[in-house]
């Protein structure tokens, strides 16, 4: 008896790997020692990114996102990567206009939520700077990465079926020998790199992640490399003095970059809310070429590193201001809405 | 009643709102469809659970979050997770609402978000799905914010990239998807749309105060199903104005700002982005 195969999208198929490939290669790369993987941001960069790789960036685009990586794959000229647009906003824009992407698996991307479209990743898919690879769902590249994740092919789920985005999709569409409904099966997909900002980490890679996780449990685990940028390194100690909130383990960790404030201008949530102000600078300026690399000069090739860009976006005083505004989410409740009875 | 003026996304965030019962679930995108939601909850549905594709579950939000991931979708949340825990719950049948908004939407009430002019060349590249086909494959019902005019309202989408009923009422059961959801009311500046049983196509239910029919028709650009009976929308009240411009969005960011005219356009970054859930 075999799956009968009813449809399959032609997307492009990209980071799967055959299970038994990718578990010899786990256990010839990744190491299971507990040994100090702290290193700078541009050791991490140069080391763990590589030309042509496909890279997943952990967050939500521009929540809990590590914009010190990006900013350094731009300064690096990192080139002709494939992106996963798994809610590609700030961090795709920035290294789409960086000119360090070539395609894009799309979920989400080239959009800014609220505030709009952006105009210069738009501008690169719309000249064909740009190429698509493909379409998916949030839920369905999720899934990918899940799949990935448990050392599975493929994760069957009931998303995207009888839409355009199933027939630009690299997904496949069989009949569920259970239920006999149609099903849809997404691929496994292995990032060659991914890059996730956490609150906090200790020199080992053990994670601490505040808040939502989105989907950075699964990527963790489906990253062939895992860079980790973290807010603030902790001793062992505290790590294993909770250790329920160990959110990843270190031996899924590849490199640990201590970066405080390594989010600006996204949100980093309980710590600092977006910088409206600069995200609207940059939105602007980016609606045109010039503007771009006016742009990328002042606040990428031109700092001498990222303590140096924080210093120019207003510093200490500027992330006390957005400490503030993240605040509002954490206070108690502020209108009288009878939480008690609830 | 009131007599206060209110601008078109002002009407469309009320006449939303109400549509969400009490004690039920509600997936919900950036923009418009959280202020709906967040205007149900300080309403008629103080029991509405709130829930965000990027892991926020049953939140309390105070002041409208700028993306469906950030700090403000878990404030006073019963819990903070990940989008695969959100998702599966939709996909097991937790969610009993989905708000999507829509760049094209056809007689069916499939969407599209992706892109506008042929897929290899497109005139406009959109976000895409996001968490959109997941909204419109997995929860009950759906409900479609959007603009209505007759480039929006098209016979034939340019790309589908959310399913509603497809072609048929039992278009989405043989596509394998969830049997017995599907779209369920489209709000837009000038009406209300619901979907006709027998068909699955488009419906008028209500108009807005002001609009008439033949209105509607002129921005519909595919035959729009009218009932004998149609109903004037009740327009919104002036509590649930003042809720939305100094509770919920007090700096105008989804709603606009206040021109004291029943007509004044709303921001166009709301109209056109779709959102990515």
């Amino acid at each position: 008896m075999s799956l009968k195969l009813v449809d399959r999208g032609k997307g492009e198929l990209l980071g799967w790997h055959d299970p038994d490939e990718m578990r010899k290669w786990v256990a010839e790369n990744k190491s299971r020692e507990l040994k100090d993987k702290r290193m700078s941001v541009s050791a991490a960069v140069a080391k763990f990114v590589h030309d042509g790789d496909l890279i997943a960036m952990g967050g939500f685009g521009h929540d809990r996102i590590s914009m010190v990586s990006v900013y350094e794959m731009i300064r690096q000229k990192k080139r002709h990567l494939v992106l996963a647009g798994k809610t590609a906003v700030h961090d795709s824009d920035l290294l789409i206009a960086g000119g360090c992407v070539d395609k894009v698996e799309v979920a989400y991307a080239f959009g800014h939520e609220l505030r709009g479209l952006s105009p210069a990743s738009r501008r690169a898919v719309e000249t064909g700077r740009v190429q698509i690879a493909g379409e998916i769902s949030n839920a369905g590249y999720q899934w990918r990465f899940k799949a990935a994740a448990e050392g599975l092919p493929f994760l069957p789920c009931r998303v995207m079926l009888g839409s355009d985005t199933f027939n630009y999709s690299s997904s496949i569409m069989v009949e569920d020998p259970f239920s006999k409904g149609l099903i849809c099966l997404v691929p496994a997909c292995y990032p060659d790199v991914v890059i996730i900002h956490v609150h906090r980490s200790d020199m080992y890679g053990n994670c601490q992640i505040d808040g939502i996780t989105i989907e950075d449990l699964e990527l963790a685990r489906a990253a062939r490399r895992l860079i980790i940028t973290t807010e603030e390194i902790i001793p062992n100690d505290r790590i294993r003095a909770e250790p329920c909130h160990t959110s990843i383990p270190f031996f899924f960790v590849d490199a640990v970059v201590e970066a405080p404030y390594g989010c600006h201008p996204g949100n980093m949530p309980g710590l600092y809310y977006f910088d409206e102000e600069h995200i609207g600078e940059w939105l602007s300026v980016s609606k045109t070429q010039e503007g771009v690399d006016s742009y990328l000069a002042k606040y990428v090739y031109e700092v001498k590193d990222f303590r140096d860009y924080i210093r120019l976006i207003g510093g200490e005083e500027k992330m006390k201001r957005l400490a503030a505004l993240d605040s509002i989410g954490n206070r108690p409740a502020a209108s009288a809405q009878g939480d008690d009875n609830r | 009643m009131s007599e206060e003026s209110y601008n078109s996304t002002e009407l469309m965030a009320c006449v939303a709102s109400r549509i969400f019962e009490d004690k039920k679930s509600v997936l919900v995108g950036t923009g418009l469809p959280i202020v709906c939601a967040v205007l149900a909850q300080k309403t008629h549905a103080p029991n509405l659970l709130i829930v965000f594709e990027a892991g926020g579950v049953g939140p309390q939000i105070p002041v409208i979050p700028i993306s469906v991931g950030d700090s403000r979708t878990a404030c006073r949340a019963v819990m903070a997770t990940g989008m695969d825990y959100v998702m599966s719950a939709a996909q097991a049948g937790y969610i009993d609402y989905g708000m999507l908004g829509a760049a094209q939407i056809d007689p069916y009430g499939n969407i599209n978000t992706t892109v506008i002019g042929p897929y290899d060349k497109p005139k406009v590249r959109l976000p895409g799905s996001g968490g959109g086909n997941d909204v419109g494959s997995l929860t009950w019902r759906q409900i479609i914010t959007m603009q209505q005019d007759s480039r929006k309202f098209v016979e034939k989408l340019d790309f589908l990239t959310t399913p509603g009923f497809l072609g048929s009422p039992l278009g989405r059961e043989k596509a394998g998807l969830p049997k017995g959801t599907g779209p369920y009311r489209v709000v837009t500046q000038l009406g209300v749309m619901g979907f006709e049983p027998g068909s699955g196509r488009m419906m008028l239910i209500s108009t807005h105060p002001g609009v008439s029919v033949g209105q509607i028709r002129e921005n519909t650009g595919f035959r729009l199903i009218i009932p004998d009976r149609v109903a004037v929308t009740e327009p919104p009240t002036s509590e649930e104005l003042r809720i939305l411009r100094t509770e919920i969005d007090p700096s105008g960011i989804v709603l606009g700002k206040r021109r004291g005219q029943q007509e004044a356009p709303a921001r166009p970054v709301v109209a056109r982005t779709p959102p990515p859930a």
